[in-house]
């Protein structure tokens, strides 16, 4: 049945106000913005590619975009093959296995900013500081942990890495209860070991899983904004600013009112990055995806 | 649950291996507890001890005995109440609006299925790939011109824009048995009737999963609230508390800390099926 009429533009009133004043507009508006000067006061006026430009010439731009990359890459040595391996001891687990699950999800329950702020009294930088105390036990540190520019970063992504892999895991797990035990008892006929068993059949069951969550994951940490807003403001020395704080201090930091068009236009070109990146991402793995 | 995993019947009938997998379980345990479970333990033991014997010796337990007034400090004395209340009436609102936007909108899609709806699920679809930080000025330019700031409606109403909740309605009203929407069509139901009637009745599964989605996601929210929010008396707990920090004592704001915890820890022992069968999809698509 195929209405025309009135009742379903009725029923598709909320989401068109909805979407199109707070999403569709914004959209539009910040392409707009982007190629415009703007302040509250006086009318907003056309600046062409100016606001890009003087983005790209902000010494703190690169400095930005090095700690998001080095954000990045710390979280994936850290926080790729984690879920990965809990997810596949937790696989095997015959009894209570939700309890496994459960524990591994717990940190994802505790809200965001709740996390960083425990984590932030735990990373104290003094000898009692509760990581601290623990690493003291077995002789090492004290650490400087937030405080150090060398320290700070990989602080922010354990923290990150603690409050996120839980999520990951319930995805892989749902992965691996659609692997065909049958792969398995094939492998078994022809003699494979576990480690065998694990490079043949799980891992390449779950390589389309593998695959998004790594975009994924990429995609999450070039926006990461909570961590170093709350734990360090982007010190020590600009050690842990991210493109998403800088878009948020050309924006926000100036009480007097925001450099608006800096800020569309880089949050613009980071959008731009990330599309291309994932367009080249899927396209050179598409062959290798489909199992 | 499948009959087995990696490991086969003769692998688990061998001693050695069993003895290794039990042990290499164990670990797991151990570390999940330590990893997951003990930084909530320890912020509940925190947040019932005095100051002085958190910053002392952080790993002791109750070292110099129990201070129970935090909580009560904290929930009157600072204003907890108050923020806490918020993140609920947040909370609540976020839920109706979504609520109210996605079944509309899904039944529109997925049941009257009028000629332009391809192109409307389009453009709907096309949002969930817009970072949602090229939103963030427009937005907040948008709030501030129709003088929404420092109202509820400002985070209200934005919440109702999200794409990933009218997906999931639509794909469930889509599968529903059209032959029921023609009975009630030949009984004589409008598309109103049909609506209220029989669609959102037999759609309760899809709607409590919304609802949790809609609910958790705006108790986490920290950045869209404290940009729009800039009245500390109408902030949730999430924006508050980092201001908190500053000038509350720490057995106090560590007590805050726990409090904040308490009703997403709730929804998940209550929902946890919910959560540990797929919904942790929520987190992956809007970043």
């Amino acid at each position: 049945m195929r209405h025309g009429g009135l009742a379903p533009l009725v029923f598709l009133l909320p989401m068109v106000l909805v979407f199109g004043l707070f999403s569709w507009g914004p959209i539009v508006q910040s392409v707009v913005m982007s190629v415009q000067r703007t302040n509250m006061v006086t009318g907003a006026e056309f600046v062409g590619l100016d606001n890009f430009a003087q983005v790209l010439a902000d010494p703190l731009l690169w400095t930005a975009v090095r700690n998001t990359l080095w954000f990045a890459v710390l979280a994936l040595v850290f926080g790729y093959p984690i879920p990965l391996v809990v997810a596949v001891l937790i696989n095997e687990v015959r009894r209570r296995r939700g309890l496994f699950s459960a524990l591994a999800y717990l940190p994802v329950v505790v809200p965001p900013v709740v996390a960083v702020l425990l984590w932030k009294f735990f990373f104290d930088a003094g000898p009692n500081g509760v990581f601290n105390t623990l690493l003291g036990a077995v002789g090492i540190g004290p650490l400087r942990w937030l405080q150090d520019a060398d320290t700070a970063m990989p602080s922010l992504v354990l923290e990150a890495t603690w409050a996120a892999a839980g999520s990951t895991v319930i995805i892989y797990l749902a992965a691996l209860a659609a692997v065909p035990p049958e792969l398995y008892e094939a492998a078994e006929i022809d003699g494979a070991s576990i480690r065998r068993k694990v490079w043949h059949v799980t891992l390449p069951n779950l390589r389309g899983v593998l695959l998004v969550t790594f975009i994924l994951q990429i995609i999450g940490t070039a926006q990461v904004f909570l961590e170093p807003f709350l734990f360090t403001g982007g010190g020590p020395a600009n050690a842990t600013t991210t493109v998403l704080l800088l878009i948020y201090d050309y924006a926000f930091a100036d009480s007097l009112g925001g450099d608006y068009g800096a800020a569309t236009a880089l949050s613009l070109m980071l959008a731009a990055v990330l599309a291309v990146f994932s367009a080249l991402y899927f396209r050179l793995t598409r062959s290798w995806s489909t199992s | 649950m499948s009959g087995r995993g990696l490991l086969s019947p003769a692998e688990w009938a061998s001693k050695p291996l069993r003895r290794g997998v039990r042990v290499v379980h164990g670990l797991l345990l151990a570390l999940l507890l330590v990893v997951g479970l003990g930084p909530m333990l320890w912020l509940a033991k925190a947040a019932v001890t005095p100051t002085r014997d958190t910053l002392r010796q952080p790993l002791a337990i109750f070292p110099n005995g129990i201070d129970l007034a935090n909580l009560a400090t904290a929930w009157t004395r600072v204003d907890i109440d108050r923020h806490f209340l918020n993140t609920v009436l947040l909370a609540l609102g976020c839920w109706l609006v979504q609520l109210l936007v996605a079944t509309t909108a899904g039944y529109a899609l997925a049941v009257l299925r009028p000629r332009y709806g391809r192109l409307v699920t389009g453009v709907v679809l096309a949002t969930l790939f817009v970072p949602s930080i090229v939103l963030l000025v427009p937005l907040y330019l948008t709030v501030v011109r129709t003088s929404m700031i420092n109202t509820f409606w400002a985070v209200w109403l934005p919440a109702g824009a999200n794409a990933f909740a009218i997906v999931l309605v639509q794909r469930f009203f889509a599968n529903l048995p059209r032959e029921v929407f023609e009975a009630a069509r030949v009984d004589g139901a409008g598309p109103y009737r049909l609506f209220w009637s029989v669609v959102l009745p037999m759609s309760r599964p899809i709607i409590g999963v919304v609802s949790v989605l809609a609910v958790v996601a705006s108790w986490k929210d920290f950045l869209w609230p404290l940009l729009v929010l800039p009245d500390p008396a109408a902030q949730p707990l999430s924006v508050r508390l980092p201001a908190l920090q500053r000038y509350v004592e720490l057995d106090v704001f560590l007590a805050a800390l726990a409090i904040s915890t308490v009703i997403p820890v709730v929804i998940f022992l209550v929902f946890q099926r919910l959560f540990l069968r797929g919904g942790a999809l929520e987190g992956a698509v809007k970043g």
